[in-house]
């Protein structure tokens, strides 16, 4: 499989106004092939979603290098976005807010046909297959987005991104903000659209279990870094981190056997600064006392495989 | 662990008004929950789960109406006075909600929070006061209580602002703890140990919790008892093994199927079609019927009320499509 | 907005503030045909008491009152409404320009604009037209200057607040240019809001107008402007018809585009016309 993004070493900052910069990324690293879903877990504040806006261009980074189909992505400035990044595309969170209250949805989707140089009738035209093709009826091309369910505004956000013929989607938490009932109809478009039209897709998400589910890999952030990456299958029956293994067993079992999940003590540490040596030592269950010396690297080890911790085999 | 009924609710209905006049968000709920006892209310959003919560609390929107009876240590919530009501709410039942950055006073003292109720419903002063408000930090495992006292909620993570609400609707020693979603807003570590948290305190305490949550999985975690509820009605009652491994009623079945299988394996999730009625829009018969694959005429037509089909265990689904599989 | 946007004008106030503007603004255009004389003319005996023969009496030239009213729709309005044109443009424009492109940009127009909201309006608007000289068109040129900075706050808080939201992101990542973002994405979330105050300051624009008037500043004699009618008639308080009429006309102008500007608000609020989510 060919690589179709790439991101090495890859920082993000914040810079506050009389505090030191906040490292929200901090040497992070990510591959995706086409085909491909990869899926990207962590607690809030771990930085995987300001990962993601970074790999699109929308977040300026501070380090490292992001490549997409082998060409670097910039930043988005006040330029229009180099056509060859048009593939490339994000799926927001919050489908109330990815959306333009004002603006009529048929608009809103043909707006990628629109900026790839067809005509408005042509673009609504399509549009309206796109609505089709998500499940939409024809008809909302003329509706508001506030006359659609949080479920079905997703679904529009993301034929607004089809119609840029992407093929690398972000999609970042594109299921948290919905309800249950359209949280699975939702991931199953979207692992459908990339299997289909064989895009690839990092899948941001804090739901592990929807992610066991769907992704082909998983990446796993801790403070800034991504800790493990691997075939999801393996990721989770043997996990090479105890950051990935604390993880996995803290979600509870629909199983009905009255079994507690199982606490990792400590807070998550500010991310303004970090432990020195391995950024999980001080809540590590089988830390050594090198590990408050020595920041281990993502390291290679088998099977496709990847770990950032010196106990990993 | 059965050692008395606290709280018996039988055939509570709450009205909610809109725009089209009364419509029914709770209809004819009957549960109760012991003493000690974890009992889980799941659903998705719109059932009614909340609203229950709401009603047992007097917290119930204006021009909202109940019925039936929720009876807590030998008196009726429902018939109560507004001030009686005040007294028991915050004293022997009390709260935890969702959010915790919302439930908790930005502006104020964690001590001030904490002693709050303390000094109000039980007259204490404010020494006396400060003490048990240590002592209820370290309960919640708060790290250096008496320094926490003096902090503002914006100097806690969510998990730790979400154990000091639970310390604050602890602080009169209540007999019943209601938590609305208690760990929807948490990462799933932090949710580990606010449900050991809750375990712990009912164990102590002999503190009943009534734990109102969409995610089975924290269900099967800490409820001894889940009634799952659609469309404002009982679909399924029952020991938590039972509900959760031979589930009787579609719905139930349905929920369970959706959730990511544990194994994997499958590459797509199975959600139940279409998407639970709003309000007022509960249609006729059993509520769930457009959306169940075992669906007969009777079930278009009459309304099915929970009927006892093992120990415990009652099922509001006449055709039993799901009997012979348990 | 399709369909909570009817209950808005339902309301009583709704009613009566439409029913004076439609009626101020037909008195305006229908001046010469309403009006019994001309507003110069001078026609009868001076300061007669309201009559049959003149219903709002005359004044001390011996000018019909109410023939002078009608004129006066015709001087305020018209400059009314451009005047808030001219600041709802210029202000709009220097917001856009500042919201988007924030930075320096964004600092120096917004000093500009502190620097006009830090003297109470009358205040300032008379020292410019004094500067510029007692002239109607001065006036109007003052009030502009005192008016525009609202805009340009009320444009750049919405442009900012949008120019950061997801549904710009994601045009911006379809390939859209920033120029493009700002008239399509942007442009129908701050029309809205521009309406609304638009129609609040058309009252304040008469009042200001009136005021500068009333001061010597605006409108000269003998035109019939209201502003300088009432200040004329002050001069004979107890004969009541000379200050009252103008005074009057200035009052349900300035009400009834208020009302009006309210219910416009209300009408245009996504969150009357969105959904109820159950």
């Amino acid at each position: 499989m060919s690589v179709l993004l790439e991101a090495t070493g890859v920082a993000v900052e914040y810079h506050r106004q009389g505090a030191a910069p906040l490292r929200a990324v901090d040497h992070a690293d990510l591959t995706l092939a086409r085909g491909e879903i990869l899926g990207l877990v962590g607690e809030s504040g771990c930085g995987k979603s300001t990962l993601g806006r970074a790999v699109v261009g929308l977040q300026r980074t501070a380090a490292g290098e992001i490549r997409f189909d082998g060409r670097p992505v910039a930043p988005l400035g006040l330029r229009r976005r180099p056509a060859g990044m048009r593939g490339l595309q994000m799926v927001f969170q919050d489908p109330y807010a990815s959306l333009n209250p004002r603006r009529l949805v048929g608009d809103q989707v043909g707006d990628g046909y629109l900026l790839g140089g067809t005509t408005k009738a042509e673009a609504r035209r399509r549009a309206g297959e796109l609505l089709e093709r998500v499940g939409l009826p024809a008809d909302a091309v003329r509706r508001y987005p506030h006359e659609f369910s949080g479920g079905q505004r997703q679904r529009i956000a993301i034929a607004r991104t089809l119609a840029a013929e992407p093929s690398c989607i972000i999609a970042d938490e594109p299921i948290s903000a919905l309800d249950a009932s359209a949280q699975a109809s939702v991931a199953n478009l979207l692992v459908e659209l990339v299997r289909e039209l064989d895009m690839g897709m990092v899948f941001i998400s804090h739901d592990l279990s929807v992610v066991r589910q769907i992704a082909d890999r998983t990446a796993v952030m801790y403070l800034g870094r991504v800790v493990e990456v691997g075939p999801t299958r393996q990721v989770w029956s043997e996990p090479a981190h105890p950051y990935t293994k604390a993880l996995i067993s803290a979600v509870p079992r629909a199983d009905g056997g009255g079994v507690l999940p199982v606490e990792l003590p400590g807070d998550v540490p500010d991310p303004s600064r970090p432990p020195g040596g391995c950024r999980f030592h001080p809540r590590c269950p089988v830390a050594l006392p090198s590990c408050a010396e020595n920041d281990p690297p993502l390291t290679i080890l088998r099977d496709g495989r990847s770990a950032a911790c010196v106990l990993a085999k | 662990m059965t050692v008395g009924t606290l709280l018996e609710v039988e055939d509570l209905t709450v009205w909610l008004a809109t725009r089209n006049g009364p419509r029914k968000a709770v209809d004819g709920l009957s549960f109760r929950v012991d003493a000690g006892e974890v009992f889980g209310i799941a659903g998705e959003s719109g059932s009614g789960k909340t609203m229950t919560a709401m009603a047992l609390l007097g917290l119930l929107p204006h021009a909202a109406r109940t019925g039936g009876r929720a009876v807590f240590e030998g008196r009726d919530l429902l018939a109560m006075r507004p001030r009686e009501l005040r007294d028991v709410r915050g004293r022997s039942i009390a709260m935890v909600s969702q959010d915790p950055s919302t439930s908790l006073h930005p502006m104020l003292s964690i001590e001030t929070q904490v002693t709050e109720h303390m000094r109000h419903h039980l007259g204490i002063g404010r020494s006396e006061a400060r003490g048990r408000a240590v002592e209820l930090l370290s309960t919640v495992r708060i790290p250096d209580p008496e320094r926490a006292l003096k902090a503002h909620p914006a100097q806690f993570s969510g998990g730790m602002r979400q154990r000091i609400a639970i310390a604050v609707a602890l602080a009169c020693e209540p007999r019943l703890l209601l938590a609305d979603e208690p760990t929807t807003a948490l990462d799933v570590t932090v949710q580990a140990g606010i449900l050991r948290l809750l375990d712990r305190l009912r164990r102590e305490r002999d503190l009943a919790v009534v734990v109102i949550t969409h995610d089975l999985g924290v269900m099967s975690a800490v409820a001894d008892r889940i009634c799952v509820m659609y469309g404002g009605r009982t679909a399924e009652i029952g020991p938590r093994e039972t509900v959760l491994t031979h589930p009787r009623h579609p719905y139930t079945r349905g929920l369970l199927d959706a959730l990511p299988h544990p194994e994997g394996g499958a590459a797509t999730l199975r959600p139940i079609p279409g998407s639970p009625p709003s309000l007022g829009g509960v249609p006729e018969g059993c509520p769930f019927h457009p959306r169940c694959a075992f669906a007969v005429d009777s079930c278009r037509a009459e309304r099915p009320d929970p009927a006892p089909v093992g120990s415990g265990h009652r099922v509001a689904c006449p055709p039993d499509p799901l009997g012979g599989t348990a | 907005m399709t369909t909570g946007s009817r209950t808005p004008w339902r309301q009583p106030l709704a009613l009566v503030g439409a029913a004076f503007v439609v009626l101020w603004v037909l008195v305006a255009v229908l001046a010469p045909v309403l009006a019994p004389y001309g507003p110069l003319d001078q026609i009868a005996d001076k300061l007669l008491e309201p009559s049959a023969q003149h219903l709002f009496g005359t004044d001390q030239l011996g000018r019909d009152v109410l023939s002078r009213v009608i004129y006066g729709a015709q001087v305020s309005l018209p400059l009314a409404f451009l005047l808030v044109a001219l600041s709802a443009v210029i202000g709009s424009v220097v917001g856009a320009v500042a919201g988007f492109f924030g930075g320096w940009v964004d600092g120096t127009l917004m000093r500009l604009a502190d620097l006009v909201f830090a003297f109470p309006g009358i205040i300032l608007a008379m020292a410019v037209a004094a500067a510029l000289g007692p002239e109607l068109r001065n006036a109007v040129l003052a009030v502009v200057v005192v008016s525009w900075p609202s805009y340009a706050r009320l444009v750049r808080g919405l442009v900012m607040s949008a120019r950061n939201s997801e549904y710009v992101a994601a045009g911006r990542l379809l390939g859209s240019s920033s120029v493009r973002t700002m008239i399509v994405d942007l442009r129908p979330n701050v029309a809205g809001p521009v309406l609304v105050m638009a129609a609040l300051d058309v009252g304040n624009a008469v009042l200001l107008l009136s005021g500068l008037s009333f001061l010597g500043l605006g409108a000269q004699p003998p035109m019939a402007e209201w502003g300088s009618m009432v200040v004329s008639g002050m001069d004979y308080f107890d004969l009541w018809w000379l200050w009252l009429y103008p005074g009057l006309s200035i009052l349900t102008v300035v009400l009834a585009f208020n009302f009006v500007g309210d219910t416009l608000r209300d009408a245009l609020d996504p969150r009357t016309a969105r959904a109820i989510r159950g």
